[in-house]
């Protein structure tokens, strides 16, 4: 019994049918991405375990199909297993060896980023300086004490708490958020445009003019979901403040005080604090004479580092991102008339992992063709002789 | 004659092509259009002469490098684009615009008929309508678009085109422009006065100012018009300007540019007809050029010599026949037609090279930009590879595979030329020659290698299943070729993968996005993989690794086209959706070679009559194995 699986587990049959499953499954993710998206279709094929169906609640699902986390988890575990079984030194396999190792630091790496790898962004107007970058598509509730004009003191609910608890109870809050209503996505209209019957969620606030409605997930490449949510706040000490709608939607954090304290609340862009700023000193966005194909775009930023008493400017551009404390900075676009900069910020702990792994690889691919090469040409000579 | 035969065909080949190498003479009484298709200009952000800016218009416009008028009288580019940039009313009345919508021309009242091109004339009444159509269209992605929804806005955009050419050089219906350009610089200092005066609260003469200030609107309009930018700086900072520009710039500098009135000049003779007049000023302003942009004139010139020279038409023809030489070798089994095949390969190749290094130069960068270009340079990789092979084997299938393929890609580059300029300036993004170059390069020589293991497939399949051809030693042959490229491509497709993927982390911050096109080249990446570990664990024979080989001819279109067509990620830069039936095409076909390859071996031709083998005495692939090599993982 264990001779068999161990005999599965190791045989090239299984890794081809891996390689087979990894083409069909990114060849429907890859169709898929027309209707679902470039994010989504990744999440459903190729972020997963399984690929189900149907994909939308509806009380029941069934994997269909392995997933990609799946196929290259196995695909890893039989590339290592074959080779720790079958591994006998010769000059002759190391071309082999060589290739199989670097794969495995790819497909290793693979799987680190995808667990492990985090993109936000961080958008900057001319003269603005941030220390943290946003999330593209979780949101936080934000809980701002403002009390103390130099110092907020600052409690983030991230999405998932807001999602599935429906009483927020935290010990540097004087008060309890009730979470009445969370959309993940939604549209808002004022109220007077949305129609007889329809009632506000919110007592408190701006809230009280405006509409909510829940609308479907978005899937196009450039469009976000819109969350909402209706908060009730509750003081610890008894009854209700009211409450308040907060949307991604709405700009302003809303005012409101609690225990003799000045409080601001926002549903906002999940944040990354860093121990460093960024300011953006100026925005290029270069042209070709006579068009409008873009030929660069580039942000000087300074970057300020107290911790490590680094202050300095630097020029983020097209293929040249800066890369700081674990953290790289690219120029990703701008806003319309080039009034502010995007950057995309990313923490990849196993970047490196690819790079190694490629050089590996096609040294191991040279060997091994090579040897092929010199037998086949030393075979043919003795023919011709 | 049979050991001269070979030579004898280089040499009428060569001989013919020599012929369109020969200068272009004028006659006596022509305009001198050959100096004056070589002046520089700025469009789309590069310097390129007048005479690229007619072809790829006209090409836009017309679907063709020539126009063909009623009466059989014929235009080349060049002689349109005068036209229209000096005599509009006359080119107005040219038939060039195409439409073959019959929505589009039902729009306009009109049914469809024989005739498809029509007059800017004709589309005179209707330009407005147009206009609201194609704005409507305009807000659609590519891919939601109708049929007519394309063919308006097509039109339009034709439209605007032909509009702004008109505009470039004056004012559309221009008489005496070099008069009007003297009157406009001899008024220039009272004007400036007088907008002193004014501006100082002192007395002014109005009448000078009025003068000036309507002039000034005709060129403003002039310069917002402009397709070209035709006049070129004096000083190292200056920008490149279009005639207009460079007017309103003068008001400034009190004198006008000494190409504008060189360029005025000539129109002025082109209108009267006076050869003379043209032919001077083209001259002198040619002397200027060369004299105050010396390496700009050096480009254009070898441009237009390019241009002229069609190199990749010129080699496509040679492919054809040498596919042709190279099957007909096999039937006759003659020695002579396989080198003259080998020859001609040998003479197409060095006119692709020359092609593809022209561009390279023109262009700056190394050879594969857009989708046009990968056409271009899948094709020059294929057929080195095959000719490589040629020379090992000396068998004809070589020959074939690189007549073959050479043909085939420089026709898909044809087609994929239809939209313009294709030495374009490159995205932000892809301004960057370290990674073109080897990203780029080796993706798409992984690309040639996985049709030349298409190819050798399919002539493994055709020539065993069609004719008797296929002898054991051939079939061995072809067994070892396509095990070679399939190696051969999954190392070049495996390391411009990654380095796709290094590129994406140096630019965007992620290594592996899920693109289309990554996963295209992934796609690849992972067959080559199947095929080389299925035929090392001995599951497949040679029969099994010619169909795998020819499914890799579809996993490489659909990564090389397909994913573009989806519309979908950051490389869907070369969409063009006309391309798909030829797709779906092309991988129906693959199918249905891989679906005979499939039959059982007692219907191939080539082994029934060789004594009827049974299934156990296929041909075995283990002999193509170097001697040691074991199946391995």
């Amino acid at each position: 019994m264990l001779r068999k699986i161990v005999d599965l587990v190791t045989s090239l049959k299984l890794t081809i049918v891996c390689l087979a499953a990894g083409m069909a499954l990114i060849f429907a993710g890859t169709l898929a991405q027309v209707h679902l998206g470039v994010h989504e279709a990744q999440q459903r094929y190729f972020q997963s375990m399984f690929v189900w169906w149907p994909p939308e609640g509806r009380g029941f699902k069934i994997p269909i199909f392995p997933g990609g986390h799946l196929i290259g988890a196995v695909l890893l575990i039989n590339l290592i297993a074959a080779h720790a079984k079958r591994f006998r030194w010769t000059w002759r396999k190391l071309g082999i060896h060589l290739t199989h190792a670097g794969l495995i630091i790819m497909l290793a790496g693979g799987l680190f980023t995808d667990l492990f790898a985090v993109e936000s962004y961080t958008q900057l107007a001319r003269g603005d300086t941030k220390n943290y970058s946003e999330d593209q598509r979780r949101v936080e509730l934000a809980v701002i004490d403002t009390t103390d004009s130099d110092l907020d003191q600052v409690t983030a609910i991230p999405e998932a708490v807001l999602r599935h608890d429906r009483r927020i109870d935290h010990w540097s809050l004087p008060f309890r958020i009730s979470v009445r209503n969370y959309y993940q996505n939604s549209r808002l209209k004022m109220l007077r445009e949305a129609g007889e019957g329809v009632r506000p969620i919110a007592n408190q606030g701006p809230g009280t003019m405006i509409a909510v409605e829940p609308a479907p997930r978005a899937t196009g490449v450039d469009e976000r979901d819109v969350p909402s949510a209706a908060v009730e706040i509750l003081p610890k000490d008894g009854g209700s403040l009211g409450t308040w709608l907060v949307s991604d939607a709405l700009g302003a954090p809303q005012r409101f005080s609690c225990g003799g304290r000045t409080w601001m609340i926002t549903l906002r862009p999940a944040r990354y604090y860093k121990p460093y700023s960024v300011t953006l000193q100026k925005f290029m966005h270069e042209k070709y004479a006579g068009t409008e194909i873009p030929k660069n775009f580039s942000s000087r930023v300074t970057l300020t580092d107290p911790e490590r008493s680094v202050n300095r400017d630097v020029l983020i551009y097209m293929n040249h991102p800066l890369r700081y404390r674990g953290e790289t900075f690219y120029q990703a676009g701008f806003q319309k008339d080039d009034s502010a900069t995007i950057l995309q910020v990313v923490h990849n702990p196993t970047f490196i992992a690819p790079y190694v792994a490629c050089v590996i690889v096609a040294a191991g691919l040279l060997m091994q063709f090579g040897f092929h090469l010199v037998g086949f040409s030393r075979q043919r000579r003795n023919a011709m002789a | 004659m049979k050991r001269f035969l070979p030579w004898i065909i280089l040499a009428v080949a060569a001989a013919s092509i020599a012929l369109n190498w020969l200068p272009l003479k004028n006659g006596k009484d022509d305009f001198d259009l050959t100096n004056f298709r070589k002046i520089p200009v700025l469009v789309g952000g590069r310097v390129k002469p007048l005479d690229t800016v007619a072809r790829n218009s006209l090409l836009i416009i017309h679907g063709k490098q020539e126009l063909r008028l009623e009466g059989g009288r014929r235009l080349s580019a060049m002689q349109w684009l005068t036209e229209v940039l000096f005599n509009a009313p006359v080119a107005d009345q040219y038939p060039v615009f195409i439409v073959q919508n019959a929505e589009v021309l039902g729009l306009f009242g009109w049914e469809q008929s024989d005739r498809k091109y029509f007059s800017f004339a004709e589309f005179t009444p209707f330009l407005k309508q147009i206009d609201e159509q194609a704005a409507q269209s305009d807000k659609l992605e590519a891919v939601q678009r109708s049929a007519y929804q394309s063919a308006i806005l097509n039109l339009r955009n034709g439209l605007a085109l032909y509009q702004r050419l008109k505009n470039s050089i004056q004012p559309e219906g221009a008489q005496d422009f070099a008069a009007e350009l003297q009157g406009f610089e001899s008024s220039i200092p009272g004007a400036a006065k007088a907008a002193r005066e004014r501006e100082m609260g002192e007395n002014f003469d109005r009448a000078k100012l009025n003068d000036v200030a309507e002039l000034v609107q005709r060129y403003e309009r002039l310069s917002e018009m402009a397709y070209m930018l035709a006049v070129p700086p004096r000083e190292l900072r200056e920008p490149w300007r279009s005639v207009g520009d460079s007017l309103l710039h003068s008001i400034g500098t009190g004198e006008i540019h000494p190409v504008l009135t060189e360029y005025a000049m000539i129109g002025d003779g082109y209108r009267a007809g006076d050869r003379l007049l043209f032919n001077q000023h083209v001259d002198l302003m040619a002397n200027w050029f060369a004299k105050e942009k010396p390496n700009a004139t050096k480009r254009t010139s070898f441009e237009f010599l390019f241009n002229r020279l069609q190199p990749f038409s010129q080699s496509m023809a040679l492919y054809v026949l040498a596919f042709l030489l190279a099957c007909a070798s096999w039937l006759g089994g003659s020695p002579a037609l396989r080198r003259s095949a080998f020859y001609l390969l040998l003479l197409a190749l060095a006119i692709h090279t020359f092609g593809l290094v022209s561009r390279m130069y023109l262009q700056e960068r190394p050879p594969v930009t857009n989708l046009y270009s990968s056409a271009i340079f899948i094709g020059w990789g294929a057929v080195i590879v095959s000719l490589i092979l040629e020379r090992i084997f000396r068998d004809g299938i070589g020959a074939a595979c690189a007549g073959a393929i050479g043909f085939v890609t420089l026709i898909i580059a044809h087609h994929l030329a239809g939209s313009g300029d294709t030495l374009e300036m490159l995205q932000a993004v892809l301004d960057t020659n370290i990674w073109l170059a080897t990203h780029v390069v080796a993706i798409t020589t992984g690309y040639s290698a996985m049709f030349l293991a298409g190819m050798l497939a399919i002539i493994y399949v055709v020539r065993g299943v069609f004719t008797r051809s296929l002898k054991k030693q051939t079939a061995d042959s072809l067994a070892r070729m396509t095990y070679g490229v399939v190696c051969f491509a999954t190392l070049f497709s495996f390391v411009g993968t990654v380095l796709g993927g290094i590129w994406a982390d140096q630019s965007w911050g992620r290594f592996w996005g899920w693109d289309p096109k990554e996963n295209g080249a992934v796609l690849i990446v992972l067959w080559c993989a199947i095929i080389l570990h299925a035929r090392w664990g001995g599951f497949i024979r040679q029969r099994g690794l010619m169909i795998m080989a020819i499914f890799g001819n579809v996993v490489t279109s659909f990564s090389w086209f397909g994913v573009n067509m989806l519309g979908v990620g950051l490389h869907s830069y070369g969409f063009m959706q006309k391309a798909f039936p030829w797709l779906v095409g092309f991988m129906v076909s693959q199918f249905a070679l891989m679906a005979i390859a499939a039959m059982p071996l007692e219907k191939w031709r080539s082994f029934r009559a060789a004594s009827v083998p049974s299934r156990g005495e296929q041909p075995q692939i283990s002999s193509a194995l170097p001697a040691g090599q074991t199946p391995a993982q």
